[in-house]
């Protein structure tokens, strides 16, 4: 929290930088936040009790659980920001994310009918599932965005929040009938500790979806401005709008199928490097997939390291922080007056 | 489906949501026309039929005792204990949601949003935690249900005067931040659950799956008299919550006192929702389900109405629920999810409706 108090002098001056520095991203202290998340991956390797200096199979160790659990963090880490990125720009509403719209709710209902469908399912089918219900999901919702007139922007995430509870008592009723409540249980709480070389390559789809959301940064950028105003500088909306719906649904669904719910991440990551950094979309982007690795890893190790010999799982962690930190964005709009 | 609604188009979409001009007599009543009212009354007694059957049948159908056997009327004494609960919480959910709804001048969304599910369990989790088993086994009967109560109270009152007074004051951020607080909780006490032993786990696993079927009887003295005052209250506050829930602007310019009015209706909000969360649970949309339905059934905006209308439909669904699931399909324990299934499902379909929040 060290960083609010020069937030506001340096969001004057980064919302309109000057137009040659615009598109540069290798600045200073976006270098510097490289090299923390890759500190923070390095002590994310070396964190656990498996002793892997004094074992014989320690470094077998090593890369078959320590590698691609950083790597998953890393990866979960970027997604779950963008995601939450892209929603907001979409929505033109700072508190739109996988979580408080119900996209999550959405995806665990998606793996919870392939398990009903069919009996002991792949990763494949079970992330079918959850991408195909989060899309679903997620358009609900963007229908609804724009069917109705708002008097206060505070309304989308109530109801999306709303919306959420009742497709997670959709599953639970689910759960409860075809006695499946474990399933949902365990998938409620997001862990990282089941990864490992075999289980978690799948999350590799990530990067094409993040190179896909540079690729389009600019027209994303244009479509946050509204229908109007994208329409009128030649952007097919509606097309827009539905294939970022499909790289969010794609994303929260692979999460979703092969880590679990992760809260949060994409609401805090966004704002608080807004808050920093001011709306300059285009350039805030690698900041968010890089600050999303570096919380969900700060998160992870802190998950580890709090009970030593046992864990506890990361979203317990995210959930409660994220909440702090939502209640603290959410009082210092109140303060700025922007609500 | 809005294809559908189009065709049809000028059916009538909200034609029973507002007060028609009509020509001929006028009036300032709280109904449209005699007929209405003929129609709220007929309702009405119709569905206190249907709740008073239903709670008869529960408490006296299928008796595994015959009636001149001496222990006819404890068997009967032990189901007074469900029904009565099942009074309580009908009564909590109708008028708290009723009264929450106008105070936000927004049609969907339940006062159970602002996390007391989560504080309860947070409030026996940690009781558990930081006092261990022998403790949390002492921790029942009236002693802890008052503490409960008073600790759930409180906590909405810190968030109200922090949120809803003084400059800032904004009803929907304090609702988003009750709704967050509310995850954090969930989250606070899912990672103590992580950290309790198996053993103390089941302890705790039985007090949290609240349900109708297991409120303690002792509570009853405390709780009746508490929800019978909070009721009287907000029944007594239905003219003020007439003007409350055209909104901020329209009450004011009618001379309330907007800020102490709402904090009031808010205060015994709490007071019904923390009786009925520490009597018999979580439930989410049932009161949700509950002041939609009333609505409908009271064609009126007039709250002296909408209140009794909720309370008998919320207790005749609650009984003729239990009735139907318990002893015609024989499954009590899903009653409260069917109850939230069908609340919810409700829901989703007046927000895909909806046009304006």
């Amino acid at each position: 929290m060290t960083v609010t108090g020069n937030a506001t002098a340096e969001a004057g001056i980064a919302s309109q930088p000057p137009l040659s520095a615009r598109n540069k991203i290798w600045t200073a202290p976006f270098i510097a936040a490289v090299l923390a998340v890759i500190a923070l991956g390095v002590v994310s390797l070396f964190t656990g009790v498996y002793d892997i200096w004094g074992r014989e199979d320690g470094w077998d160790m090593f890369f078959i659980t320590r590698v691609p659990r950083t790597l998953a963090l890393m990866l979960t880490g970027a997604a779950m920001a963008m995601t939450g990125f892209i929603m907001q720009l979409m929505s033109q509403n700072k508190m739109v994310e996988p979580t408080t719209i119900g996209t999550t709710e959405w995806a665990g209902l998606g793996l919870l009918a392939v398990y009903l469908l069919v009996p002991g399912p792949t990763l494949v089918m079970r992330m079918a599932g959850a991408i195909l219900f989060s899309f679903v999901g997620t358009m609900v919702f963007f229908l609804f965005l724009r069917r109705v007139r708002l008097r206060s922007s505070l309304i989308v995430p109530i109801i999306g929040l709303m919306l959420g509870s009742v497709i997670s008592a959709l599953s639970t009723f689910m759960a409860l009938f075809f006695r499946m409540s474990q399933v949902v249980e365990n998938w409620f709480i997001g862990s990282f500790a089941p990864v490992q070389a075999g289980r978690y390559e799948f999350l590799w789809v990530i990067v094409i979806i993040a190179v896909l959301v540079f690729l389009y940064a600019n027209k994303l950028t244009l479509a946050g401005l509204g229908e109007d105003v994208a329409t009128a500088l030649g952007v097919n909306y509606n097309r827009l709008i539905l294939f970022a719906n499909a790289l969010v649904a794609a994303a929260v669904g692979i999460v979703a199928a092969v880590i679990g719910n992760i809260p949060f991440l994409g609401l805090i990551v966004p704002n608080l490097v807004s808050m920093v950094r001011g709306d300059d979309l285009r350039s805030n982007l690698p900041w968010v997939c890089v600050t999303g690795m570096g919380t969900i890893m700060l998160c992870d190790i802190i998950s580890r390291v709090i009970i030593m010999p046992f864990e506890v799982p990361v979203s317990l962690i995210l959930g409660t922080l994220g909440a702090v930190v939502f209640i603290l964005i959410l009082l210092r709009q109140r303060k700025m007056r922007r609500l | 489906m809005s294809v559908l609604d189009s065709g049809h188009g000028t059916a009538k979409p909200e034609a029973d949501a507002g007060p028609r001009v009509r020509s001929g007599r006028r009036c300032t009543g709280a109904f449209r026309s005699a007929k209405e009212a003929r129609r709220y009354w007929m309702l009405l007694a119709a569905l206190v039929a249907l709740g008073i059957i239903a709670s008869l049948g529960l408490l006296l159908y299928n008796n595994p005792v015959p009636v001149d056997s001496p222990s006819f009327i404890p068997v009967v004494k032990r189901r007074l204990t469900a029904v009565v609960s099942m009074f309580i919480a009908a009564l909590c959910h109708s008028f708290a949601t009723v009264a929450f709804q106008s105070v936000t001048s927004n049609r969907i969304i339940t006062p159970s949003l602002l996390g007391y599910e989560a504080l309860y369990s947070v409030i026996n989790t940690s009781t558990l935690y930081f006092f261990g088993a022998t403790v949390f086994v002492r921790f029942i009967g009236t002693g802890s249900f008052l503490l409960q109560m008073a600790l759930m109270i409180a906590v909405s009152l810190i968030l109200y005067g922090w949120l809803l007074t003084g400059k800032y004051g904004n009803l929907h951020l304090m609702l988003l931040v009750g709704i967050i607080i509310g995850t954090g909780l969930n989250s606070v006490s899912g990672f103590m659950r992580r950290l309790l032993a198996p053993s103390e786990f089941d302890l705790l696993q039985s007090r949290l799956i609240g349900s109708v079927t297991n409120a303690k009887p002792e509570y009853f003295p405390i709780a009746i008299p508490i929800v019978a005052a909070a009721v009287f209250l907000l029944y007594a506050f239905s003219r003020k919550l007439n003007v409350l829930a055209l909104g901020k602007d329209a009450a004011t310019t009618f001379g309330v006192k907007y800020q102490a009015s709402i904090l009031y209706a808010l205060v015994l909000v709490a007071v019904l929702m923390s009786v009925s969360t520490s009597l018999i649970g979580p439930l989410t949309f049932f009161g949700f389900l509950v002041a939609m339905l009333s609505y409908q059934a009271a064609q009126t905006y007039d709250h002296r109405y909408v209140f009794p209308m909720a309370f008998a439909i919320g207790y005749a669904i609650l009984t003729g629920a239990y009735f139907i699931l318990y002893h015609m399909l024989n499954s009590a324990t899903v009653v409260s999810v069917v109850i939230e299934l069908i609340g919810g499902i409700l829901f989703l379909t007046v927000l895909l409706r909806k046009r304006s929040l």
